[in-house]
Parts: C-alpha cells; sequence; structure tokens
C-alpha cells in the first residue's frame, strides 16, 4: 500500500537562548505511520514533537500538514492530539470530564460526547471510572485517561511523548503493545518521542534516529539494527564493537591486520573505514583458530553471559550462552554477514570499545538515565 | 498521638486566656446593661446602626471586587514569567508591607487633601481643586491600596502551582485562549481566589482607622462605632460588644459562604 505523507518538515532549525537544539532537519512521515523519534536526552527529539504540536515555532523552515504550511497556526487549531509526559490531566474535572474536554471545546452534542467517551473509556479498559477523580488513580490508569482524552477528539495524528517513560517495566511491556495494537486498529498516524532504543524498535513503523539536533538515521527497525550508518547510531541501538577498518575493495575489509569477507560494497578503495560486529554474532571457538584474544571479565545477564574479551589490547564485548572463566583464551570466527562497514563520521572513535566498561560505568555516563525531563524543561523555557 | 497532644497544650492554654475568655467577655456584655443584668436591649439597638453596617458590607464588597480585578491579571502574569521576575515582583509586592499601614494611609491623607499634593500639581496647570479627601472614593482607594497584596499573593501561590503542561493540554485538545482561560485556569485557581477574597473581605470590614483617615466624620463603619463605644466619648462597652458580636456573626456567615464554594470547587477536582 503507498502510503502518501501526511506530515513533512523542511529543513527546519531552531535555538534556544543561541543554542542550536535543531538543525536543518527534514522528515517526512506517512498517513498511518508509527513513527518513533529516538534519541538520547538533548537530541531535539521532543522539540520536534512540539513544533509539530504547535507549542514551539521553528526559527527557519516549514511545517507541512499534507499541502497546508502551518507554521504559524496555534495549538488549537491543528488536526494533531498529544500525550503528554506527565499525563497533564486536568486535576478539577474528574475522569469523563477530561475525556469529554476536547469535545466540549468543539460543543458537540451531549450525546455524542456521552457515547465517545464511553467507547474511549472502553478502548482503554477504564469503564465504570467515569465519576472518579484523577488524582485517585495509578500512573497506569492516568495515562489511560491521557490516551483516551487524545483519542476522544478523533485526531488524524497522534503526539506523544515519552507517554511510558514513568510507568514501571512490566507495566511499560503492556502498554507498549496496547500502544501498538490501538495504532493498527485506529490506523492513525502516531509520532512517538523515546529515549529507549528496545521501545523503538518493538513498536515502530520507522525508527528516526536523532542526536546533537540532526537526525542520524531513518529506517525500519530492522534497517536501523542491522544497517547502522554511523557510530552513534550503532551504538545507541544495541551494543557494538566498532573498529577502525580499511576496505580494500567490495566485499574486503581489513582490520587487526587481516582481511575479512563481508557483505557490504560502494566504498571507495582503501577508504578508511568503522567496522561494527554486534556481540550476539560472534561465535566462539577453540584458541587457535581465527582472532585469538583472553577472556577479562564475565557477567551473566540471564539470558547470556556479557564476555569481555581482550584482542591485541582491544576489548570486544562477546553474548554468548556458553560460560568462559576469566583468563581463558578463546579464538573467535566472524561470518562475512557478522561484519558490517560504515563510513567515518564525527563519532567515529566515540563508541564501541569496551576497555573501560562495566555496568556502572555505563550507567554513570548514560545521558538518557536521568535526564529525561531536560530537554523537555529547556523546550518549555523557550516559549 | 498523645505526645502531639501534649505538645499542642501550650496554644490551648494560650487560645483560653487570649481568645475564648474575652469573648466570653464579649457576649456577657452584648447580653448584659450597665447594672450587669441580663437584657436584649444592646442587640435590639443595633438596629440605629444598620445604615453603617451596610455601608460596611458595601465598601467591603466594592473594595474586595477591586482588589480581585486588580490582583488577578497581576498574579497571572507574574505566576507564568520566569524565576527571577517572579522574585522580584513577589518582593515589590510585599516591600509596602514592611511600612505600618496607619503611615502608609497617612500618607495617601497629604496626597488627597484640598491642599494635597495633588491638587497642588493640578493647581499648576490650572485646574481647580477636586475634592477627594473624606470622600467613599479616597476610603476605598486606602482600603484597596492597604489589602491589595493578601489578595494578590494566595492567588499567585495557587497560580503558580497550575502545571504549564495542563494549559497546554487544553490547547492541544481545541481551547484558544479564551477557553483555557474558563476552562481551566479560572476553575483552577479557585481556591486563591476564596482565600484571597476572604483575607482582604474581613479586615475591611472591621477596620476603622482607613475610615477615619481618609473619610474623616462622613464615612463611619461599622468599625468605627464599634471603636466609639470603647473609647469615644460616650463609651458603652455594652452596645459595643454587641456590635461587635452581630459583626462576627456576619462574618462567621460570609465565611460559612465562601467556604461553601471552595467546596464545591474541590468535589469537582480534589
Amino acid at each position: 500500500m503507498e502510503k502518501k505523507p501526511i506530515i513533512n518538515l523542511k529543513d527546519i532549525s531552531l535555538s534556544f537562548d543561541g543554542e542550536k537544539v535543531l538543525e536543518g532537519l527534514n522528515l517526512s512521515i506517512c498517513d498511518g505511520e508509527f513513527v518513533t523519534l529516538l534519541g538520547p536526552s538533548g537530541c531535539g527529539k521532543t522539540t520536534t514533537l512540539r513544533i509539530i504540536g504547535g507549542f514551539l515555532t521553528p526559527d527557519s523552515g516549514d511545517v507541512f500538514f499534507g499541502a497546508n504550511r502551518v507554521n504559524d497556526l496555534p495549538p488549537y487549531k491543528r488536526p494533531v492530539n498529544t500525550i503528554f509526559q506527565r499525563y497533564a490531566l486536568f486535576p478539577h474535572l474528574n475522569v469523563y470530564d477530561n475525556v469529554a474536554f476536547g469535545m466540549r471545546v468543539q460543543k458537540k452534542k451531549k450525546a455524542e460526547i456521552a457515547k465517545t467517551v464511553e467507547r474511549m473509556l472502553e478502548m482503554v479498559n477504564l469503564k465504570g471510572f467515569e465519576k472518579r477523580t484523577v488524582s485517585t488513580l495509578s500512573g497506569g490508569q492516568q495515562q489511560r485517561v491521557a490516551i483516551a482524552r487524545a483519542l476522544a477528539n478523533d485526531p488524524k495524528v497522534l503526539l506523544l511523548d515519552e507517554p511510558l517513560a514513568a510507568l514501571d517495566l512490566k507495566l511499560r511491556k503492556d502498554m507498549q503493545n496496547e500502544l501498538k495494537n490501538m495504532q493498527k486498529s485506529l490506523g492513525i498516524t502516531f509520532i512517538y518521542v523515546t529515549h529507549d532504543q528496545e521501545e523503538a524498535l518493538s513498536m515502530s513503523d520507522t525508527v528516526v534516529v536523532m542526536d546533537g539536533g540532526e537526525i542520524q538515521q531513518i529506517g525500519s527497525p530492522l534497517d536501523i539494527y542491522n544497517e547502522p550508518v554511523n557510530a552513534f547510531v550503532a551504538d545507541f541501538i544495541g551494543e557494538s564493537n566498532i573498529l577502525d577498518g580499511v576496505m580494500l575493495s567490495d566485499y574486503k575489509v581489513k582490520f587487526f591486520g587481516r582481511v575479512f569477507d563481508c557483505l557490504d560494497a560502494g566504498f571507495e578503495k582503501d577508504e578508511p573505514v568503522d567496522v561494527v560486529i554486534r556481540p550476539e554474532d560472534i561465535n566462539i571457538v577453540p584458541a587457535g583458530n581465527g582472532l585469538t584474544g583472553t577472556v577479562t571479565s564475565v557477567t551473566f545477564k540471564g539470558v547470556h553471559y556479557e564476555t569481555i574479551v581482550d584482542f591485541y589490547g582491544f576489548k570486544w564485548l562477546i553474548q554468548t550462552t556458553e560460560y568462559h572463566p576469566v583468563g581463558e583464551v578463546i579464538g573467535i570466527v566472524l561470518d562475512p554477514d557478522d561484519i558490517h562497514i560504515m563510513h567515518k563520521s564525527r563519532y567515529s572513535g566515540m563508541f564501541g570499545d569496551y576497555s573501560s566498561y562495566s555496568e556502572e560505568f555505563d550507567e554513570m555516563n548514560d545521558p538518557t538515565i536521568d535526564l529525561v525531563d531536560d530537554e523537555a524543561d529547556a523546550a518549555g523555557e523557550a516559549d | 498521638m498523645m505526645k502531639a497532644r501534649g505538645a499542642a497544650a501550650p496554644f490551648a492554654v494560650w487560645m483560653a486566656i487570649f481568645t475564648v475568655i474575652p469573648l466570653g467577655v464579649v457576649v456577657y456584655y452584648a447580653f448584659t446593661n450597665a447594672d450587669g443584668a441580663f437584657t436584649f436591649e444592646n442587640i435590639l439597638s443595633i438596629r440605629e446602626y444598620a445604615g453603617s453596617l451596610l455601608r460596611s458590607f458595601w465598601i467591603g464588597l466594592l473594595s474586595t471586587f477591586i482588589c480581585l480585578l486588580l490582583a488577578y491579571p497581576l498574579a497571572f502574569s507574574i505566576s507564568r514569567s520566569k524565576g527571577r521576575v517572579q522574585q522580584t515582583m513577589v518582593m515589590l509586592i510585599m516591600m509596602p508591607m514592611w511600612m505600618n499601614f496607619l503611615l502608609r494611609t497617612y500618607a495617601w491623607q497629604s496626597l488627597l487633601e484640598n491642599n494635597g499634593f495633588i491638587n497642588q500639581f493640578l493647581g499648576w496647570f490650572g485646574i481647580p481643586p477636586i475634592q477627594m479627601i473624606n470622600t467613599t472614593g479616597a476610603v476605598i482607594l486606602g482600603m484597596v491600596y492597604n489589602f491589595l497584596p493578601f489578595m494578590i499573593l494566595p492567588l499567585y501561590s495557587v497560580m503558580v502551582k497550575i502545571d504549564k503542561s495542563v494549559i497546554e493540554a487544553a490547547q492541544d485538545l481545541g481551547s484558544n485562549t479564551m477557553q483555557v482561560f474558563s476552562r481551566v485556569i479560572l476553575p483552577l485557581s479557585v481556591p486563591g481566589i476564596i482565600s484571597g477574597i476572604t483575607m482582604v473581605f474581613i479586615p475591611i470590614i472591621s477596620t476603622f482607622a482607613i475610615t477615619q483617615i481618609l473619610g474623616g466624620s462622613l464615612i463611619n463603619m461599622i468599625g468605627d462605632n464599634i471603636e466609639m463605644k470603647f473609647f469615644g466619648t460616650a463609651p458603652d462597652y455594652n452596645v459595643g460588644s454587641a456590635l461587635a458580636l452581630l459583626l462576627m456573626v456576619m462574618l462567621l456567615i460570609s465565611m460559612g459562604i465562601m467556604n461553601h464554594f471552595d467546596k464545591n470547587g474541590e468535589e469537582v477536582g480534589a
């Protein structure tokens, strides 16, 4: 089914207090698509969403809904509805009145409002909660009210700003499925902002990876994972070992002084490249075969062991179901489809070496933890 | 639990000595004559002060209403401005309160007098003096000036708690500026309006100094009458107590009505 674009962002730039938040952003979103804007805190994903919602006006560039330029259209005139990060339910209204809010503003008939509210509350499994005040609801229930309230307006596009960030893991997984199912059955466009790569991969039709106010890559979850365009994407979406290599010719790449077969072509002869090897693609074999290295740390993760292996001073992360104790000398074999080649970028050398890797270190340096709100606040300050 | 009650004991004693006993004395005086015999005469004599009482309520209502009109938009714009600006504005509003309100009222007196600053200023342009002092207008001006901060601060403290995202949600759901105000901001600021009105209306009703300084002898409010009965040339503690009791009952009724509105607001929101 060929889908037509419903929202077009053309060359959008925006700065707050002289600090560039978005730069030259181009994005086309198709009707009925589930699009996720994914990136670390401060990457501009929430800002992009707020521009689509009408809460921010770009410094330059155009926002199109269909064929109409809507740069100056205020939020209340846009055919989109938003699910806010902390739900933003009206504290002075009960569940029914919250869901009915949009329809009352539009002066719909009472009977019609009642019917829609009932249908919406049924959809989000909150039948019988009509008279409850919102402060007596749990986080998950408030989230459902927010969804019902937004969808009751029958929007063409639903904007979701980290809607599940405040929920616990189990509830988050359930809501991911529910949202995905809702989107499928309603057939409306979802634009979803998150910093959680797993969420993005499991829910989206299209993932837009952002960093530093720019789009790094747009593609299906599979493309993004298997064919990352640069070291940032490779590292942000899952774990990656990223090495310096040289592309000798099509399908031939050299790293660690050896030549490997690969599936990539179209690079210049002897072009320096980044080589990505996913930790779960690596096959461990007895020492003496292939590359040889020493295990320096093992962490049991349930499904697999995270094994750090030192190859000639460069440490790799290998995920394996077999246990190899620290100090063991092992060999690894790489198949051509385990190797993915990327052009050099400004992110080269910043990611993909597990020399200093430890859980704590990773969390300390993970910009997405505990900083989720900063971007939203910054965006709020500006208007 | 018992410990917490024990900690309240000094306050209970304080309340007994300085609130309950004096109230009892007021009630005693209100229902006795000069000889200490029980009588309804004082209560019945209140009829003579009906005009003054009515004027008090009228001036109180009008001044409170003007305060609300001035304070509401101001409080809202302060609550929506940046942290630094907010602090400065709140500071500026509090600042006049550092000076005694009698002094501030006397300052207005010298501004408004027939040969006061304003009339002198107008005189330079050949404008004849305007009667400003000793008018109801001057009294209301004094009331509004003195009690405005008590309206702004409770409004501000409620409004600053209105989450910005709630306003955005209302816009997102199709509300224009007027609808955002009437459907979200106004209902959410009702508790501030209620406490603002309470904090302004009640002291205005019972005040006496402002009327005397800015209204002269022409405008008397119930507070002035009560003061006269105790400290005037012909003191009558019994009638004075009856008037004070009456005022108290009427204020209690007003507060009751007010709280009823507040509860309604809470029932919807809470």
